[in-house]
């Protein structure tokens, strides 16, 4: 009896220590974070300048929050409507056996497959390619897009085919039974029926690629001083990539290291919204699944 | 229908498995076949000189512990020192054996904050410590270990083969945007610079951009790092950067400046416009590992380094 | 006429979901194909010259395994010891809701802001120094909401009527779990945390910013010295290499070990979970 209880006492304590470590983590985070927030006020997320090494400092977000989102959306905006079709052949048209589980083995190896390998590959090749292509250098929201799209796509087919095998069979063989065809049957009755699900792979997916960092960084360019884009063949920090860069270039204590744990406060919220709006349109089904 | 999907994906399972055995059986081949040849040689040189070190070895290692040592030595700091300081500790680890040294190139700002707040025992600069930086850390103490210059570099294919100081002021300034303003094809300059904190960036807005009033343009692209403008300058034929004396190899092409080439006797001579220091810092005064490395950079086998490597020693050691 | 886009819609998802396998394919070729010939036994066994230029990455891969390795025995028995909690003792009440919320949490916190704490906590703040320990607590933050996910799920997954027929006959309730539980969850557990261990071992920021970047000419023994794993190895020299230079073929080399690397452990444990998936829970198809 003695060790049972022992034993529950000791798992509840590992249980807690998630607790403990997001109390830890986020604790530091904001109270490092605020001050430069308080300080700088709104001017922090809408000034136009990011200048840490200018006297005074000038600490202007914008530029870098419309890079992180133009990167993401172009990466999201390619990778939807693959990952969509891709995620209706799983569901729908493959029967199961070997060429199903090749592409979902693939597609699994993909989401986990090292950023930094993909960030390389980026470098070595699709950065000069597109210097080549379009001229200029190569480095670019395009290329962070095209990587963040390649990063982001298994993630949509995964949770889409789910949402749509999710449908229930009653609903397509009503659909069939009236003379519809199969595409009829997935375009009109189990796209619909899916569209909260697919909509919440999308999100998640952007969510997803907001808080990605290495992938990215290797092939945006990274200006000194970050402008608003005009073309996707500009150059642009993310927000990820700034706290890279400049990590151990700010001093301890100083503004530059708080507005760093700013950005990733501003971070956190960005991910924390999206997966909270994903979250909402899947109606808790996530904690249904898993549980 | 669930019981043949798993034997299908089981059978999967063993497909993968086969593919992940003939890569690893590539592997080994390209293991066993690589430098046969050289085997024989190596065992013969790894004996004779095995015997030689294994006395010197024991000893020094003794030394180092009990003389209560911390044979961990983390440096870090400027891109431009770090080459020098690679090798010196990797000659350096292997005559007293014991020594742990791990150099990072992360910028001499960054070095100069990193030994400053204690997260390195050894900072690296490639600039003087500036007023704020003293002000800030009163017991840092730098030590001159090589001297250098600056480098202006183009791709090889470039047809400029140099520019005045004035020129390469505008370029960097974003006022010369064309190749053709000074000689060249009637191509955009790609301006390649290196980050704010940088020594060689420091170094080089002193002796170019200042005399002539100019700034670095924002529109450049920032590479951290001598080894990234390097590599960046190499990767593109339309580019300009600067890199330290040290990173000028056959990848790249340095400029005649006034019609001076960046070579170590123009530099002492003074005809070339751009000469600084290199440095080694501790916090306070160094403890004696720390003093025995540095001792080892400031003798004549650390500038023998310093020379072989493109920098300009302190003394002549040849 | 009416059958086209029937057949257009079916060919087009079906190309549509070649793509990953196609990418996923391509990247192994084109890192085998460039990078193969740089793998040799100096290659793997030798150290960095000239800042990774020249040379070999073995302090590179022995920093990788000891730091996720390290990691592991951190974030394993937490998770492990969170997921019997969650699954076994649980009641539902407010303090297992706060739990799963946080795990939420602590998964949705972006991977740089984990460094970025572990740079100035672990590193600066409690003094660890660029370190594997610093590297390996800041991962184990990074894996644990896996951790936990994969244990609880694992051990919820075993069926009621095991736990039944051990209780009845006497077998206390951690005996219960200890001798059927564990057995019956302990390869999905095993796979699950092997896939933790597939992200550690690629991931770069985190160990960048606590583990340190120094090229070391010493193979780590302490956890105390610094390391630089392989994917910060690539990062660091992938920008450092002219395309036009010999020295490229290095940072290939070093892709590909640490793709290798990272094949070995998550391979297997992709096969395994998808066929455990399948077994528990019937073909979802």
């Amino acid at each position: 009896m003695k060790t049972d209880e022992l034993i529950k006492i000791s798992t509840s304590l590992c249980a807690g220590s998630s607790i403990l470590v997001v109390f830890l983590i986020f604790g530091y985070t904001f109270l490092e974070g605020l001050p430069v927030l308080i300080k700088y006020g709104p001017s922090f997320l809408t000034g136009l300048y990011w200048k840490p090494y200018a006297d005074p400092p000038q600490f202007g977000l914008l530029p870098t929050i419309v890079g992180t989102l133009s990167v993401s959306g172009l990466a999201i905006s390619m990778a939807t409507p693959i990952g969509v079709l891709a995620a209706i052949y799983l569901a729908e048209y493959s029967g199961g056996g070997f060429l199903k589980s090749l592409i979902e083995s693939a597609t699994q190896l993909l989401v986990s497959i090292p950023s930094v390998v993909l960030g390389f590959i980026g470098l070595v090749f699709l950065v000069p390619t597109l210097a080549k292509t379009f001229g200029g250098w190569g480095f670019s929201i395009l290329a962070g897009g095209i990587v963040l799209a390649i990063m982001t796509l298994p993630h949509i087919i995964c949770i889409s085919s789910d949402a749509i095998k999710a449908v229930p069979r009653e609903y397509r063989y009503a659909s069939l039974a009236l003379g519809a065809s199969r595409w009829q049957t997935i375009r009109r009755v189990v796209l619909p029926v899916a569209k909260s699900g697919i909509l919440a792979s999308i999100i998640l997916g952007l969510g997803n690629a907001i808080g990605e960092t290495m992938a990215v960084l290797m092939v945006i360019g990274n200006p000194e001083v970050p402008y608003i884009p005009t073309s996707i063949l500009d150059r642009v920090r993310v927000l990820t990539s700034t706290i890279v860069i400049e990590f151990n270039y700010a001093v301890w204590g100083s503004d530059q290291m708080r507005a760093l744990f700013a950005i990733g406060v501003t971070l956190f919220i960005i991910t924390a919204v999206v997966n909270l709006v994903a979250f909402y349109i899947l109606g808790g089904r996530i904690y249904a699944k898993k549980a | 229908m669930s019981g043949e999907a798993s034997k299908r994906s089981l059978i999967f399972a063993f497909a993968i498995v086969a593919v992940a055995m003939f890569f690893v059986g590539y592997l080994a081949s390209a293991l066993a076949s690589s430098n046969i040849s050289q085997v024989g040689a190596k065992t013969v040189t790894k004996t004779s000189s095995n015997i030689s070190q294994v006395g010197a070895k024991t000893v020094t290692k003794t030394v180092v512990e009990t003389a209560g040592l911390n044979p961990r030595l983390n440096v870090a700091g400027s891109t431009t020192v770090t080459p020098i300081v690679e090798e010196a500790a990797r000659r350096f680890s292997k005559l007293y054996s014991g020594f742990k040294i791990s150099v990072a190139a992360i910028g001499s700002g960054p070095g100069i904050k990193a030994v400053g707040s204690g997260e390195v025992d050894i900072g690296m600069a490639s600039r003087d410590l500036k007023e704020k930086e003293v002000e800030q850390w009163p017991d840092l103490k730098p030590f001159r270990i090589a001297m250098d210059s600056i480098a202006i570099v183009v791709h090889p294919s470039n047809p400029v083969n140099g520019l005045t100081l004035e020129q390469v002021a505008k370029i960097f300034a974003g006022e010369i945007t064309n190749w053709k303003e000074v000689g060249g094809p009637d191509k955009p300059i790609h301006v390649i610079t290196r980050e704010k904190g940088s020594g060689t960036r420091d170094c080089f807005e002193h002796a170019v951009m200042k005399p002539f009033g100019k700034e670095i343009s924002a529109k450049a692209m920032v590479q951290q790092g001598n080894p990234k403008v390097r590599a960046a300058v190499a990767n593109d034929p339309l580019s300009i950067g600067y890199v330290s004396l040290g990173f000028v190899d056959e990848t790249i092409k340095p400029l005649k400046i006034d019609g001076v080439e960046p070579k170590i006797e123009n530099v002492l001579k003074g005809t070339y416009p751009i000469k600084r220091n290199l440095y080694v810092i501790t916090k306070g005064d160094p403890d004696p590992a720390e003093l025995m490395f540095i001792g080892y950079l400031l003798s004549s086998e650390g500038q023998k380094i310093v020379e072989e490597l493109g920098y300009i020693p302190l003394y002549s050691v040849s | 006429m009416r059958r086209r886009p029937e057949i257009l819609m079916e060919v087009l998802t079906w190309i549509a979901s070649f793509i990953p396998a196609i990418i996923a394919g391509t990247l192994i070729s084109f890192l085998l194909f460039n990078g193969a010939s740089v793998i040799n036994w100096k290659f793997v066994t030798g150290f960095p010259e000239r800042g990774g230029l020249e040379g070999g990455i073995l302090p590179a891969i022995i920093g990788s395994i000891y730091i996720s390795a390290l990691c592991m025995l951190i974030a394993a028995p937490i998770g492990i010891g969170a997921g019997t909690y969650l699954a076994e003792y649980a009641p539902e009440n407010i303090f297992t809701k706060v739990v799963r919320f946080f795990v939420e949490l602590l998964a949705g916190i972006p991977s740089i802001v984990i460094g970025l704490f572990g740079y100035v906590f672990l590193v600066h703040g409690l003094g660890l120094g660029f370190s594997i320990l610093s590297g390996a607590i800041a991962l184990a933050f990074m894996i644990l909401p896996w951790t936990i996910r994969v244990s609880e799920e694992a051990i919820r997954a075993v069926p009621r009527e095991y736990r039944y027929a051990s209780l009845a006959l006497g077998a206390s309730k951690w005996k219960t779990i200890r001798n059927v539980v564990y057995a019956a969850a302990r390869p999905a557990i095993i796979t699950g945390l092997m896939l933790g261990l597939g992200k550690a071992v690629g991931e770069t920021a985190v160990v960048m910013m606590t583990a340190g970047m120094g090229i070391t000419g010493y193979i780590p023994v302490s956890p105390l010295d610094s390391a630089r794993t392989l994917p910060v190895h690539l990062y660091l020299i992938a920008g450092e290499i002219a395309n036009t230079s010999e020295g490229l073929k290095m940072a290939y080399g070093t892709a590909l070990v640490l793709l290798a690397l990272f094949l070995m452990v998550s391979i297997p444990s992709i096969m395994f979970r998808n066929y455990f998936i399948r077994r528990l829970y019937g073909d979802a198809g």
